[in-house]
């Protein structure tokens, strides 16, 4: 049976552990989506306004991306890379294998979301005399966001998921501080258990900040 | 009076069709010209070119004496760089057959965004401008609604308050009628019957051929890419020269 007390015995031995694995786990996921967004934001605008070659290019890039294994592109990133005299740590090679799986993501749903935009928005703010950077910033990403949104926050819960498969080159996320720690107590069902509510709750925060941030954005007379 | 806008042997094509095939006109300051024409005669794109949100193959068109959209050095015409372009677009105002008003801003915060960002006028005067503006078009208790709270008459009245509050040398409307139900088109064309009265340069692409009639110093008839036909309203629309703008006139709701 599950001996609770055995548990809470362990749990409180290995707090530390746990909390460094939670924050590591919270700061891959948050610095993948951050670059990932910035990244994808570059893909998204090419793939929609770019010229023909371009738009080829990206377009490469992210069916590149997105139909290899995330554990292959984090394999890649930590072992490949160093091959050609780039050295990177776990963590850094991590983040940046997720980065670029989340750009491929973000890329697309960006791209979806201008392309939605009316024709007419640009050519009204052209009219006005904004340049296009203007444009970008001041009219057509104001309302991209908001369709951009709930997609968004969809990736940002992969991302957390995806980044227990950095255990495999030895970052020290949530995942693998579980595994320590199941490996000292045997208590596999209830640090599997555990770590389980800790990434809910992770992702579920997600949820409601996003959740937060659509009704702070949602725009007066617009179902 | 002296000419604001010269247009210059103007040629566009849209791939291997040729839309404007040679266009020649130019509009004195405060002059208020209507072109007519049916649907796919040009007119729109004539209209679209003089702020080079098209651009053109040949031709040129001169605003106030500058070159829009492309510089000639050595022979060679050149587009001129995209900062320059944008900053020339700032010189025409145009308001759309959709309105194109920004949905995530208020009524002020559409007319202010040209005022900030292109105009570079603090927050505080862009608001006051805005303010001003929106009440020359029955707008002032509007200022803060989103275009969404807004019926079609009120979002054109704004869109055209957005445009004129960047003080354009020229006024250009693209068919701003067309898309409103007909007992809303009243209040938009009221609006521009005061800004010609005003004495503001305007070029109008409409369909509603009382109000041409009405309201234009000049009219321009544009058939297959070419002005078919140019003159005083008067003569134009009871004495018709060409047969091709008789027939027009006679399927038009004009009579």
């Amino acid at each position: 049976m599950i001996d609770l007390n055995a548990f809470f015995d362990e749990l409180w031995i290995a707090r530390w552990a746990v909390l460094q694995g939670v924050a590591t786990t919270v700061a891959i996921s948050a610095l993948a989506i951050v670059f990932g967004s910035f990244l994808g934001t570059v893909v998204g605008l090419a793939l929609t306004y770019g010229g023909r070659l371009t738009r080829l290019l990206f377009r490469a890039y992210t069916d590149f991306i997105r139909g290899t294994p995330v554990l292959v592109l984090i394999l890649a990133g930590y072992y490949v890379l160093s091959t050609i005299g780039i050295n990177l740590t776990p963590f850094q090679a991590g983040i940046l294998a997720l980065a670029v799986f989340c750009s491929s993501h973000v890329g697309e749903i960006i791209r979806g979301a201008l392309q939605a935009i009316p024709k007419g928005q640009r050519e009204a703010a052209m009219a006005i005399g904004l340049t296009f950077p203007q444009t970008f910033v001041w009219v057509l990403l104001p309302q991209a966001l908001r369709q951009i949104l709930p997609t968004w926050v969809n990736t940002a819960a992969e991302m957390v998921k995806a980044s227990t498969l950095l255990s495999v080159i030895g970052v020290a996320e949530l995942l693998l501080r579980t595994q320590e720690i199941i490996s000292r107590s045997f208590l596999s069902l209830e640090f599997y258990f555990f770590a389980g509510v800790l990434y809910f709750f992770v992702n579920f925060g997600i949820e409601l900040l996003g959740k937060w941030v659509e009704r702070k954005t949602t725009i007066p007379g617009q179902g | 009076m002296s000419v604001l806008l010269e247009i210059q042997g103007l040629h566009k094509r849209f791939d291997a069709t040729e839309v404007l095939k040679g266009v020649d006109c130019s509009v004195a300051q405060g002059e208020v010209v209507s072109i007519i024409g049916s649907s796919g005669s040009g007119k729109t794109t004539l209209l679209r070119c003089i702020n080079m949100l098209e651009d053109f193959q040949d031709g040129r068109i001169l605003l106030d004496g500058e070159e829009i959209g492309y510089d000639t050095r050595d022979g060679r015409r050149r587009r001129k760089p995209e900062r320059e372009i944008a900053r020339q677009r700032a010189l025409t105002g145009m308001a759309f057959q959709q309105f194109n008003l920004f949905p995530h801003l208020t009524a002020a915060g559409n007319v202010m965004l040209g005022l900030i960002k292109t105009k570079r006028m603090a927050k505080e005067a862009a608001h006051q401008l805005a303010l001003h503006w929106l009440e020359r078009v029955g707008l002032a208790d509007r200022a803060d609604r989103y275009p969404g709270q807004l019926s079609g008459g009120q979002q054109q009245r704004v869109a055209i308050a957005r445009a004129i509050a960047m003080q354009p040398k020229l006024m250009l409307f693209d068919e701003v009628t067309s898309a409103l139900d007909p007992e809303l088109v009243g209040e938009v064309l009221q609006v521009i019957k005061g800004l010609a009265a005003d004495g503001m340069t305007m070029i109008l692409v409409t369909h509603e051929m009382r109000f041409a009639f009405e309201v234009s110093s000049r009219v321009i008839f544009m058939n297959g890419g070419v002005i078919g036909e140019e003159g005083d309203p008067k003569t134009m629309f009871v004495a018709p020269k060409t047969e091709r703008l008789a027939e027009f006139l006679k399927t038009s709701s004009f009579n």
